[in-house]
């Protein structure tokens, strides 16, 4: 298939295997901050091809992993109101809250609607005039353009019965606390190209001075993902912490400026809960005053809904790199993707879930399913 | 900051109180209901065995016996219905025990306020589909639920055929060194279906492949009586298809990534919604699990049937990890094809 078959050609991808073997001369640690590049890494077995100098570590860019439980509960309590029409993107629908999760608000008669785009969201509004129509606007810097489009183009049209519950979390502000942290291993990181394309890569370029760690922005298919682990390699080899960008076919140094003028103009940077790690400062975006008619925790009054998440599984350490997926003793036990016990087992992109689903028969005996 | 950052994570959900879709989805919910619910009720070995068909000896002939409902939306969509589904699903059930079929019968669950045309044209689909095979309808039943209660036209089929003689299918004939074969490229109709779903907008000129699999399991059978066990990758994808086997016989499965054909549509669509077609659904495919003796004779006789025109051979039973199925990947590396825990569910970024 046309610009992607090129991207998984199995001999380009020996030969950037064998130059990052040939170019790594001592061991590094590099993270992967996107959960959908944790996929392809996985999927395709790169951290077993590019061999022991180069270890992956699988950072917390799963949307729908690190998205608190108190939204989530917040989200089945305005799907569970009758009348409400919840629309959502279709992986949130299993993600539990702390007592239930979307599906079975679905099968205990709730009317959840899966969605692709939040413009099928505002459709519905249009459509059913009566009904109060709810998108559950979650992810990084990429989803958030296209959900501040849809509130924006709803306050335009004077649509009363459309509204968003919106848990936006931004990738730097979560690198910068991995950065902080005395127990940091990651020398360097493969920036998200999707979040990047959207954004652009001058935040990154101020991480890469302040903390001397150096970073390529990366795609999200093998090639992509080998080229950028090589680029990473080369730049740790020679001493240099840039911003370099792999991702060239989308991604350019300031982004998509007409999509982020739109998202300034609705959305505001506030502190955010991420699930499995707690409080980031300045780490998300909520709706801005002036679109207040159209923030779901407002109009239905679930503000003060909280939800403690009581400390079970080793998340921490895996996102950190301490630890990999297979080394918890729960790993395809206790927890498997039908009965997460932590955030990175729900959803595909999660490192937990992704282990499980491609690699447990690498994992050690005793750990298997 | 001093020391690692403490995380902390949620508990699961333990509950099972409810059925959710993921339930329909022919993938480990659907195993599970069937062993927690169902099973511990109904006192049958035979019904355990979990073919996708009983088959049993009566008065010295061996009959072929099975049921399915067909619960598709949208009812019409391109290339079948849900009329010719419903007979399409029900014979290829039973070919896959190597029966070819006698009887159906045709039971409807009609929605309040269908209309008459509609059902009509449902009905003369069902005919035409079950005269080319041939098959014949012989009973039937129909019940009218309230507005809302149902979704259009439910149907549910059962049908009798008979085993021919010589012929055994059953996973648990399935042992190490046997072939994995084929019939064709998989995830046309689910992907079918979805584009044409409400609210998945794109354009494609794919068609379900919804067709009848008994003549090609019969001109199968008619070069070798080696083929010892078959599946129709509907519900749940060749991946739920081959886990079952792996998990009946006790073997492992390994199958190359490039050797399992998939249309570019398909393929296209699929990394669009961020399926994997692995996991999409067939209504007219079969994957055969062949002696390997025997293997190149029945590929062969495949590719002369236009149903298997495309037939390849995809993969190996093994010892070496019992009840896993494996791919190995264009790159050499090796990954797990997992049953799905539940839906697979477009991924949103």
């Amino acid at each position: 298939m046309k610009y992607l078959d090129e991207y998984r050609d199995p001999a380009l991808a020996r030969r950037l295997v064998a130059e990052i073997r040939r170019s790594a001369t001592r061991p590094w640690v590099l993270m992967e901050i996107c959960g959908g590049q944790t996929h392809t890494l996985v999927k395709y077995g790169i951290e077993e091809l590019i061999g022991e100098r180069v270890e992956l570590v699988h950072g917390p860019g799963c949307p729908v992993c690190v998205t608190p439980l108190e939204i989530l509960d917040k989200a089945i309590a305005i799907a569970s109101i009758p009348e409400v029409i919840f629309v959502s993107y279709g992986d949130m629908l299993r993600v539990p809250g702390s007592r239930s999760d979307l599906f079975r608000v679905k099968a205990g008669g709730g009317d959840v609607r899966i969605a692709y785009s939040p413009m099928d969201a505002l459709r519905l509004a249009r459509e059913n005039p009566q009904r109060p129509v709810v998108f559950f606007a979650v992810g990084f810097e990429t989803t958030a353009p296209a959900n501040a489009m849809a509130v924006w183009q709803a306050r335009r049209e004077g649509l009363r019965n459309f509204s968003m519950l919106v848990s936006h979390v931004l990738v730097p502000p979560a690198i910068r606390l991995l950065l902080d942290s005395s127990a940091n291993r990651v020398q360097g990181f493969i920036a998200p190209g999707h979040v990047c394309t959207v954004m652009g890569y001058e935040e990154y370029e101020e991480l890469a001075a302040r903390y001397k760690v150096p970073f390529v922005v990366g795609g999200f298919e093998p090639l992509d993902l080998l080229e950028a682990i090589l680029l990473l390699v080369r730049q740790l080899e020679e001493g240099r912490a840039q911003v370099e960008n792999q991702y060239v076919r989308s991604v350019n140094r300031t982004g998509n400026q007409a999509a982020r003028q739109r998202m300034m103009e609705v959305f505001e940077v506030v502190d955010r809960n991420w699930r499995g790690i707690g409080p980031i400062a300045q780490s998300g975006y909520r709706l801005r005053p002036e679109y207040a008619a159209f923030d779901a925790e407002k109009v239905f009054g679930v503000e003060a809904i909280s939800a403690p998440e009581p400390p079970e599984c080793i998340s921490a350490l895996v996102l950190q790199g301490l630890k990999k997926p297979v080394d918890c003793p729960m790993f395809g036990t206790r927890c498997t993707p039908a009965t997460p016990m932590g955030a990175p087992m729900v959803s595909s992109e999660g490192a937990c879930a992704v282990y499980y689903q491609y690699r447990r028969h690498t994992a050690p005996a005793g750990a298997q399913a | 900051m001093s020391g690692p950052i403490q995380f902390t994570c949620p508990l699961p959900l333990a509950v099972k109180d409810r059925i959710v879709l993921g339930h329909g989805s022919g993938g480990r919910l659907s195993a599970e209901l069937l062993r927690d619910v169902f099973l511990p009720f109904f006192h049958s070995p035979i019904l355990n065995r979990l073919d996708d068909q009983a088959v049993f000896e009566f008065r010295g002939a061996r009959l072929a016996f099975t049921t399915d409902s067909f619960v598709v939306k949208p009812l019409f969509f391109r290339g079948g219905d849900i009329g010719s589904l419903a007979v399409y699903g029900t014979v290829n059930d039973l070919a896959m025990g190597g029966a070819s079929p006698l009887y159906l019968s045709a039971g409807f669950i009609l929605e309040e306020g269908l209309e008459i045309e509609t059902l009509r044209r449902v009905a003369e689909s069902m005919g035409r589909a079950a005269d080319d095979i041939p098959v014949e309808i012989v009973t039937g039943d129909t019940k009218v639920v309230e507005k809302g209660s149902g979704d259009g036209v439910f149907i549910n089929t059962t049908g009798i055929g008979l085993v021919p003689e010589g012929v055994r299918l059953s996973p648990a004939l399935v042992r190490p060194g046997d072939l994995v074969l084929l019939s064709g490229p998989i995830g046309d109709h689910g992907i079918a279906i979805l584009a044409e779903r409400e609210g998945i907008q794109f354009s494609t000129d794919l068609a379900s492949d919804s067709a009848p699999l008994h003549g090609l399991v019969a001109a199968m059978l008619a070069v070798s009586l080696d083929v010892r066990a078959m599946r129709d990758p509907t519900r749940g994808g060749l991946s739920s298809a081959l886990n079952e086997i792996a998990s009946r016989a006790g073997v492992g499965i390994t199958i190359e990534e490039s050797a399992i054909p998939v249309r570019e549509e398909v393929r296209g669509a699929c990394e669009m919604l961020g399926l994997d077609p692995l996991y999409v659904a067939n209504e007219g495919k079969l994957v055969a699990f062949v002696a390997p003796h025997a293997a190149q004779s029945v590929l062969a006789a495949m590719r002369r049937h236009p149903q298997g025109h495309d037939a390849t051979l995809i993969g190996a039973v093994t010892d070496t990890h019992p009840e896993l199925v494996l791919l190995r990947t264009p790159f050499g590396t090796t990954r797990i094809v997992d049953m799905l825990p539940g839906d697979q569910l477009p991924r949103i970024c």
